[in-house]
């Protein structure tokens, strides 16, 4: 979309600087952070070009481990190795970082509390053609609801190198969650980006719409086609889940009054979920969530999987429009 | 180091230390403490170099993990009277805001105690990447960590054996209490292990056997033999036959006693058979 210069508003700042994917910023992130910190270490299950960690085996193979294809065996091994002091990172497909290996981790790395940065590429249904087998779409949730566990979510390329360094400035679990297609690169190097910290995108005063992973970008082109329409939205790139930033949150809803949450994740148990508890709890707005409804996936290209399961550009916007009908009603508080 | 007299007397300590522990909440797991009960003492009193200061790290310390984390009152009991914590504290175990969980657990901040365990079949893996962190850090301490017999029907440790051969974890040595029962009956009747030794050899591990797991005198002998044979590429396995409820007549050689506590009368008849030798808690 073509915009004439003088309407430049802070929506239209986000261009596409490139297209790459975010598991490409993991592999990149972790490259980096193996020369910056010697205590780093890196398991994987038999996926290391899916998880792009060529570069960090190639600079330090006496700190990789190839686990074979034996995730809960990884996730174990990754707890033990930080007794003497090691950041253990996990490689493999978010569904076999989580579900596939919940117990292991309940025991072992969160209630253990353990310094174990579990990173799962491959995340929802843009893991495309593979099909549901593969296409995690409750991972946030059974991460989330583990005590002590924070879980990073981060929206591309240049983010998720980012949250990748990030992860290991802090002692505790982490569940650092990205994707596999290739998607527009919009953040920049030396954005402000902390763990637990949400950032503003764009400011609006008529809908908050709240976004994660692969749907902050399509976040920011549902502002522009609202935009259009004489909607202004701000648009909230809430890269972390847990902890969750109320307070970004609740001062955005004051001014909007309303709210849509948009995740490549269930409708049940993700970022949608957390917002709403916020809402009930804090602040209470009316909320559309976009958001696959209790439903598997099936094989197909991204794109046809987003649209299907209704987790597309137009169904933020066709939320935006919902929510805005209902925000008329008012709700004491 | 203590005579072989000590380390029985302090053993039978242990084992007084188990019954009144689990009866006086009436739970818990009193038969594979017994049986494990020589293993502690020598791994404790004599074999490991090991701080009860305790720092989670245990860097230049040899560490030990408790896979099968239900026997949790011969760990406690063999923490508290090697100086992790005073002993009195075994009084609070299973009950509310204690730290002496009724399987073990670092959330608590129990003193040595480094990683939960009680859903079986994880400790293997812990003490796998416990041994590469070691090697890591040039670190020539050794892992020992132990398992139940029946545990070994989780996938899980098969995915750690074949890991530590195919790695060369040459700086662990597990040990397996080969005791024959779990909760339902004879592990020959619940999952036959098969050919236990010819196993863990077709996977690539140096395999030992131990017949008498209840004599303090033969375990130690068995970990000097193990640990002679650490640093030479391969992952280190006893497999330590034991009496499950050894000490206890009525509790020995059954599964019976598994997960059940004595009651009032039985504690007595279990008591006069274990002298108190170094002062109850």
């Amino acid at each position: 979309m073509r915009l004439p210069k003088k309407r430049k508003k802070m929506s239209d700042q986000y261009e596409v600087l490139g297209k790459s994917d975010t598991r490409s910023g993991f592999g990149d992130g972790l490259h980096e952070l193996g020369k910056m910190n010697p205590n780093v270490v890196a398991l994987c299950a038999d996926l290391i070009g899916s998880l792009k960690m060529q570069k960090f085996i190639k600079e330090s193979p006496e700190r990789f481990f190839q686990v074979g294809i034996a995730e809960a065996n990884m996730m174990s091994i990754a707890a033990g190795l930080t007794i003497g002091g090691k950041i253990p990172y996990t490689g493999t497909f978010a569904n076999f970082s989580t579900g596939r290996v919940y117990d292991q981790i309940r025991q072992s790395i969160a209630y253990s509390h353990k310094n174990v940065k579990i990173c799962a590429s491959h995340a929802g249904v843009t893991l495309g053609e593979d099909g549901a087998t593969h296409q995690i779409l409750e991972d946030i949730g059974m991460m989330k609801m583990l005590p002590g566990m924070k879980v990073v979510v981060p929206c591309d390329y240049t983010q998720t190198k980012l949250a990748t360094i990030a992860i290991s400035k802090f002692d505790g679990p982490c569940y650092l969650r990205f994707g596999r297609p290739k998607v527009p690169i919009f953040t920049k190097d030396d954005q402000d980006f902390e763990i637990g910290k949400a950032q503003v995108l764009t400011e609006g005063n008529d809908v908050t719409i709240i976004a994660c992973g692969h749907l902050v970008w399509k976040s920011i082109e549902a502002c522009r086609i609202l935009k259009e329409k004489g909607i202004t939205a701000e648009v909230i790139n809430m890269h972390t889940i847990k902890p969750l930033d109320e307070e970004a949150i609740l001062k955005s809803i004051k001014k909007t009054n309303c709210v849509v949450t948009a995740e490549e994740h269930q409708k049940y148990g993700g970022l949608g979920s957390s917002v709403a508890q916020v809402l009930t709890e804090k602040y209470l707005v009316p909320q559309e969530f976009v958001a696959v409804n209790d439903s598997f996936g099936e094989s197909g290209t991204p794109e046809e999987l987003m649209t299907k399961y209704g987790i597309n550009t137009e169904n933020i916007v066709a939320a935006v429009e919902k929510v805005l009908k209902r925000k008329t009603i008012s709700i004491p508080q | 180091m203590p005579s072989t007299e000590e380390l029985k007397n302090i053993a039978t300590q242990v084992r007084r230390d188990i019954v009144r522990m689990v009866h006086a909440v009436n739970s818990g797991h009193p038969g594979g403490s017994l049986g494990c009960t020589e293993f502690f003492v020598a791994l404790y009193f004599e074999v490991m170099k090991h701080d009860p200061a305790f720092n989670m790290d245990a860097i230049g310390e040899d560490v030990f993990f408790l896979s099968n984390g239900h026997i949790s009152p011969v760990f406690y009991s063999v923490l508290a009277r090697s100086g992790y914590f005073e002993v009195s504290e075994l009084a609070t175990f299973r009950k509310l805001n204690s730290r002496l969980q009724g399987h073990p657990a670092t959330h608590e901040g129990l003193p040595g105690v480094r990683i939960a365990s009680g859903s079986l079949g994880q400790g293997l893996s812990v003490a796998v990447g416990a041994a590469l962190s070691k090697k890591l850090n040039n670190d020539d301490r050794l892992v020992y960590s132990l398992h139940g017999d029946g545990e070994l029907q989780e996938g899980q440790n098969w995915e750690a054996i074949m890991f530590a051969a195919h790695h060369k974890v040459d700086n662990l040595i597990a040990t397996v209490d080969w005791n024959g029962q779990q909760i339902d009956g004879s592990t020959e009747n619940v999952m036959s292990l098969g050919d236990l030794p010819a196993k863990w050899k077709a996977f690539g591990w140096e395999v030992l056997e131990l017949e008498e797991g209840n004599n303090i005198e033969a375990v130690i002998a068995m970990l000097a033999k193990a640990k002679t044979m650490t640093g030479k590429g391969s992952p280190i396995v006893i497999l330590m036959k034991t009496d499950m409820g050894s000490g206890v007549d009525f509790m020995s050689g059954t599964h019976e006693w598994h997960g059940k506590a004595p009651n009032d009368e039985q504690l007595e008849v279990a008591l006069a058979q274990l002298t108190e030798t170094l002062g109850d808690y």
